[in-house]
């Protein structure tokens, strides 16, 4: 894939899989999956624009984190995942929600907070949940979905034998939070234990504003499983076809033979931290980086080249992605807002006496 | 097994420490999705043996020796709880868990509102508080009010073999993440456990003994306390009825309030820190409810606000003790001190 050779810094290291020699575009790639691909990275390209829009507009609250330049990334981890695996994200997930088959409708509705988003507007962008499709929730603390994706990987050994066709745990996380101590215990599990599960850094070379360089002591982060003797692999972000490929290694290994995988997926976050930050700590060096190694014009274009899409069919790409956005976001502002007579609807899954109910200013107690 | 359980009589007077024993053993034997985790549970059979014979009986997956990594483990249960399984988990002291407190608080209290009810997290975590044993300032700690605080979590605190026994029953059988406070001075007390599935509702308190003229409120090792004083001063003429709470979260206001809108007077028994304890909400909580029924303000024992210093005079001064509180029950009922 000639156009996602792109430019690296300076401690560009070895890929997981060789570069494909030019001009092998399609690698073997039936084209209608090619562009399948291509629909979906535009699907969420398509999707973050409008959230950061909507956000501008003040249609979405709180914290927002867009999956713009990550495309290629979620666009392959999702195709290895099966139906039947587990998925943990951090608080960067709505691609990922989209990917597991969720309806922009409904992640738009979370992001507006309505009753009909996919956690009924009680978590926001950072907390997609959806228990059909296995996605087990965004996290908004950093590290805090790691040792619940080890207990996941942990139930799966009470209950089934390895084999190809076992579930497994996916569990997503940043560059940053390879730092956290949540990280390291929960790799020693997972490693002590042979736990079904692979560890994927989504690494965007920034944690905030801080570089991997800046952060971690060994900044090649695939490596950091080693103290486990769980094996790293870095694969190339931007290369959808490489990164499904290097997912689905590492998640056959977890269901076949129960051993954990560390993959650290290589790529660069378009934007800021999240939408309200403009990134002024980068310089135009590294931003003209980014830019150039955007995979959704690179993966276009590549596909153009090889003759699976022309101009006019990527453009119905493209058109047809955004009117479905906007139709996601008529959907979402249509849809009732919670009623705060649901407030305690969720506190408790066994009901029990004397759950608080009181409202602000409410007595305490029913004075006898 | 039934063999057994024909000869054994209907009650038997057995330890707090054997209560829990039993109580784990007959649920792991209920419920295959039952299973322990922590440190040093199986091999060791546990730091405090509540665990013992259980990993002999049932083997390393049911009772699963776990790292010294709180945040992993605890984390770890959380997963498991999610699909379905009913993991209770052993801290080996309450002071270890603040090191996974960020599972506690952010994660297993949160995920079912937070993910609009698509969710449960049917997990129990046991652990020791409690000062008195020379463990110095880390490790003697009494932090119930911090799950106390927190919405989505369920504490409870027993002060007997009875109830260790049925709100264990029922935190393993709840689909919630319920916080078991144990206490390491309860651990060897004795008390009546009646025999077959015993099961505790949670969020009530219990009057554990009537009387008239004041009403002590306390939990755990207060408790026991608590009737020692109760139990002295009815050889004076003072009658004196106790609210043992059980439950810290959800709080049985009701029957707290009941109790002293009948007896006109309050005193709170806590073995934690004064300030922003357990008893300033229950003080909130009879001031709010029944003000016009109080006879006098309502007075709190709790332990001095200081890191509990080793040395056993000095931890002797600084915990909350009988005579503290009988002194503060006749201040309060305005009655002659005791001669010393």
């Amino acid at each position: 894939m000639a156009t996602n050779t792109r430019p690296r810094t300076a401690d560009s290291v070895e890929q997981a899989e060789p570069q494909a020699a030019e001009p092998r575009e399609q690698r073997g790639e039936p084209a209608g999956q090619l562009r399948s691909y291509y629909e979906r990275m535009s699907l969420i390209r398509a999707f973050e624009l409008r959230s950061s829009e909507m956000y501008a507009r003040a249609k979405i609250g709180g914290y927002c984190h867009l999956n713009l330049g990550e495309e290629a990334t979620v666009v392959g981890l999702m195709e290895a995942l099966q139906a039947r695996d587990y998925l943990f994200v951090g608080y960067r997930d709505h691609g990922y929600a989209l990917m597991r088959g969720l309806s922009p409708e409904r992640v738009m509705a979370e992001l507006f907070g309505k009753t009909t988003g996919v956690s009924g507007g009680r978590g926001g962008s950072m907390h997609m949940y959806d228990t059909e499709t296995r996605l087990f929730g965004g996290y908004g603390i950093v590290g805090g979905q790691i040792p619940p994706a080890t207990g996941v990987a942990l139930a799966l050994t009470y209950r089934q034998k390895p084999g190809a066709e076992a579930e497994a745990v996916m569990c997503l996380l940043g560059d940053g939070t390879t730092n956290i101590g949540a990280f390291h215990e929960s790799l020693n599990l997972a490693g002590l234990w042979n736990l079904p599960i692979v560890f994927v850094v989504v690494n965007n070379k920034l944690g905030m504003g801080t570089t991997v360089e800046r952060s971690s002591a060994e900044p090649e982060l695939h490596k950091r499983g080693a103290s486990y003797r769980i094996p790293g692999v870095r694969v190339d972000g931007d290369d959808v076809i490489a990164v499904r490929d290097a997912a689905r290694a590492a998640l056959d290994q977890a269901r076949t033979l129960r051993r954990p995988v560390l993959l650290e997926v290589m790529c660069y976050r378009l934007r800021g931290h999240s939408v309200v930050d403009p990134a002024r700590y980068r310089s135009a060096d590294d931003t003209a980086v980014a830019q150039k190694a955007d995979p959704v014009p690179a993966f276009r274009a590549t596909l153009i080249a090889a003759g699976v899409l022309d101009e006019a069919a990527a453009d119905a790409i493209d058109a047809e992605a955004d009117a479905r956005v906007t139709a996601a976001v008529e959907f979402a502002e249509k849809s009732p807002d919670p009623s705060p007579d649901d407030l305690f609807a969720y506190v408790y899954a066994t009901p029990v006496a004397n759950a608080p109910s009181a409202l602000p200013g409410d007595p305490v107690t029913d004075a006898l | 097994m039934t063999t057994e359980m024909r000869t054994t009589p209907a009650i038997r007077t057995i330890t707090y420490r054997q209560a829990l024993n039993e109580t784990l053993r007959a649920e792991l034997l209920r419920d295959e999705n039952v299973f322990l985790i922590g440190e040093e549970i199986g091999v060791f059979e546990g730091s405090y043996k509540i665990t013992a014979g259980l990993l002999a009986e049932f083997g390393p997956q049911r009772v699963v020796d776990a790292p010294i990594a709180e945040e992993g483990f605890v984390g770890a249960a959380i997963g498991a709880a999610m699909v379905g399984m009913r993991p209770v988990v052993e801290i080996m002291t309450i002071n270890f868990s603040l090191i996974a407190i960020d599972q506690i608080v952010n994660h297993a209290a949160k995920m079912r509102s937070m993910y609009g009810g698509q969710v449960a997290v049917p997990m129990v975590i046991r652990m020791p508080g409690g000062g008195g044993q020379q463990l110095a300032a880390t490790h003697s700690q009494n932090l119930e009010v911090w799950y106390a605080h927190i919405p989505g979590l369920k504490v409870v605190a027993p002060s007997t073999p009875a109830d260790a026994k049925a709100l264990l029953t029922a935190a393993i059988r709840d689909d919630d993440p319920v916080i078991f406070l144990e206490n390491l001075s309860l651990y060897s007390a004795k008390g009546e456990v009646p025999d077959g599935e015993q099961v505790a509702e949670i969020g009530k308190a219990a009057i554990v003994r009537t009387g008239t003229d004041l009403s002590i409120v306390s939990y755990s090792r207060g408790t026991t306390t608590a009737l020692e004083v109760a139990r002295q001063l009815e050889a004076e003429g003072l009658s004196i009825e106790v609210v043992d709470l059980r439950s810290l979260r959800p709080l049985d206001r009701d029957t707290i309030c009941a109790s002293v809108r009948k007896t006109g007077h309050a005193v709170v028994f806590e073995d934690d820190w004064l300030s922003y304890g357990i008893g300033a909400e229950i003080s909130a909580t009879i001031g709010e409810g029944v003000f016009d029924f109080l006879d006098a303000p309502v007075r709190r024992v709790a332990a001095a606000e200081v890191p509990l210093p080793y040395a056993k005079s000095l931890e002797l001064a600084a915990l909350p003790s009988a005579a503290a509180l009988s002194r503060v029950v006749r201040e309060v009922l305005n009655v002659a001190p005791l001669d010393k």
